[in-house]
């Protein structure tokens, strides 16, 4: 009779915890959990680095913090501040959207950004000023132009923004023109190009 | 043969994407036909820019002589609304709808001395590129670079009797201008450089064309009550007619990553239905302020409530960018909560991210999200957005 009864509730107790771990597991599968810290990934343009962006993802997979793409938008100067850019939201949707499934397969937690400024280091500094992180990376530019951030844009940023800067210089062949129109190389992650 | 001012003039606006896709010309042609129709016709105010097809098609028409107005050490001419008046033709073609008077002349604005001259009983014709309209002129402004000083208030255009689209292809449209049919040859090649791309032709032609829908949208919601002589197949059509006016979205966020995904979608889906887009957070009575001495966990609480702010800023912010519109509504029934607030702005399509997976218990004791919704709301399109990383 006690057997019984032992036998009912360790069969009970077993059956609780095998649904308990199936439901985490279910869980871990369907989105990786924010991590506590985060990596920022300022980028500009039509375009970003597709080698600069698996750095930034091995990084926050290694750490297991949750990655901050942030998408800078420049407003012209002949528009308010607060203005909407739908030409410019249709390119960062897209390249945000491209980051995101890539970090989700790589179990890699994602929190897609857009920021705006009259320039690069303006939306840089809005950006410092808006996300709290604890690294940032970021693709430089090369002698040839790219996607990436001038030499001035990356001393500004290794001068103001608190944290670890990780600073990618991209390698021969993997630099996308700048500039609306510019044909990307296929190692880019792309937007498609805005009517 | 002179208006009467029993009824106020009907206004019809030809409208375009740019200069030099023949607006003038058509309201010119139009003109021609009314005159021959045997209306009395004059044209108030013609710029031909220089253009000889233009000036052609005006041949024949009576026209009331401008007026010259002394500006700083210039002479410049405007339209004479005064001789108009006098004149008191049946239908005035008045060119630039948005042109800006030199001071000293009765209004600031070409459309207010149109408004005088439809209070008088007059018709008249008028001609407005699409990029001056208020509401648009920011957008374009940022499609195109160029931002157009003189605007028309949109009521404007609302107000018109007849909207005509007058269209042509980004491609015909920059022949013409190549052609030296719109500009004189010494300004083609830096207009070419400009403002005169096809990336910004093509888009500043989807915007015309989306703003002429927009009106006839507009039009038929308005549309009287039908005849009760009307046999059931008219009378439906008729009743039905409302329910065409544009697409509104609500996409329901939470302030947490993953709505940044049905942000996304709900955007874009608005930007091809050419709709508004409104962010929905149905906040919990108690969130959004950090209690920390609420609980034993008040550290975790304070914090999950500063995280909360922080997406809810980020969120907050996106919609300045994407120029949707984003409602924070308190209520601790989410389903009322959406229920009211869609009927209050017309909201056509609800969008909502996948729901998690529950239990069997779970699905048996309540009805799902989506389900509930579709209940609550008769005649709205729900759409789940997906995570498309999970895709097989």
């Amino acid at each position: 009779m006690i057997a019984d009864l032992l036998f009912s509730v360790a069969a009970l107790a077993l059956a609780a915890a095998a649904a308990w771990w199936l439901r985490g597991r279910r869980a871990r599968r369907e989105a990786p959990a924010p991590g506590p810290n985060r990596i920022l990934f300022p980028f500009l343009g039509r375009a970003l680095s597709g080698p600069a962006l698996e750095s930034a993802l091995r990084l926050a997979r290694a750490e297991g913090a949750t990655l901050v793409p942030v998408y800078l938008a420049e407003v012209p100067r002949h528009l308010p501040l607060d203005v909407a850019l739908p030409r410019q939201s249709g390119i960062a949707l897209e390249l945000l959207e491209a980051v995101e499934q890539r970090a989700t397969r790589c179990g890699v937690a994602v929190d897609t950004r857009i920021e705006r400024g009259r320039d690069a280091r303006h939306a840089l500094r809005e950006m410092l000023a808006h996300e709290r992180c604890d690294r940032i990376v970021l693709a430089a530019e090369t002698g040839a132009g790219g996607d990436g951030f001038s030499p001035e844009e990356t001393a500004w940023l290794l001068a103001n923004a608190p944290g670890e800067i990780v600073v990618l210089r991209p390698a021969r062949g993997q630099v996308a023109p700048r500039g609306r129109g510019s044909d990307a190389p296929s190692s880019a992650v792309t937007a498609p190009r805005a009517a | 043969m002179g208006a009467t001012a029993t009824r106020p003039g009907r206004l019809k606006v030809f409208l375009g994407m740019a200069a030099g896709v023949g607006k003038t010309y058509r309201m010119l042609q139009e003109g021609q036909a009314e005159a021959e129709n045997g209306r009395d016709v004059v044209i108030g105010y013609l710029e031909p820019h220089g253009r000889a097809e233009t000036v052609a098609q005006a041949a024949g028409l009576e026209v009331v002589p401008r007026r010259r107005v002394a500006y700083r050490d210039a002479e410049l001419e405007e339209m004479d609304l005064g001789a108009i008046l006098e004149r008191a033709p049946e239908l005035c073609l008045i060119d630039e709808l948005a042109h800006t008077n030199a001071p000293g002349v009765e209004h600031g604005k070409r459309y207010e001395d149109v408004a005088d001259v439809l209070a008088a009983g007059i018709d008249v014709f008028s001609t407005v590129n699409v990029q001056h309209l208020e509401s648009l002129n920011d957008q374009i402004a940022e499609l195109t670079t160029t931002r157009v000083r003189e605007t028309v208030p949109d009521e404007v255009l609302g107000d018109a009797d007849e909207l005509v689209l007058v269209d042509l292809t980004p491609e015909a449209l920059i022949e013409r201008l190549r052609a030296g049919k719109v500009y004189p040859a010494e300004r083609v090649a830096s207009a070419l450089r400009n403002f005169f791309r096809v990336e910004h032709l093509a888009a500043l032609r989807e915007v015309a064309l989306r703003q002429v829908a927009e009106e006839v949208e507009a039009r038929r919601v308005v549309m009287p009550a039908p005849a009760a002589r009307r046999g059931d197949g008219e009378r439906l059509a008729a009743t039905a007619a409302p329910a065409a006016i544009g697409e509104r979205l609500l996409a329901l966020v939470t302030p947490a990553p993953a709505s940044q995904r049905v942000v996304r979608r709900a955007w874009r889906s608005a930007q091809r239905l050419g709709a508004e887009l409104d962010l929905l957070y149905v906040q919990p009575p108690g969130a959004g302020a950090a209690r920390p001495s609420a609980s034993r966990g008040g550290g975790r609480s304070a914090a999950r409530a500063a995280s909360e702010q922080e997406q809810l800023d980020a969120l907050r912010r996106l919609s300045v960018t994407l120029g949707a519109h984003l409602l924070v509504v308190p209520g601790d029934d989410l389903v009322a909560t959406v229920r009211t607030v869609a009927r209050e702005r017309g909201t056509t399509y609800v969008l909502i991210g996948a729901p998690s997976r529950r239990g069997a218990l779970a699905r048996l004791l309540r009805p799902s999200l989506p389900s509930r919704l579709l209940d609550a709301l008769p005649g709205v399109d729900v759409r789940i957005v997906a995570d498309r990383t999970r895709r097989a």
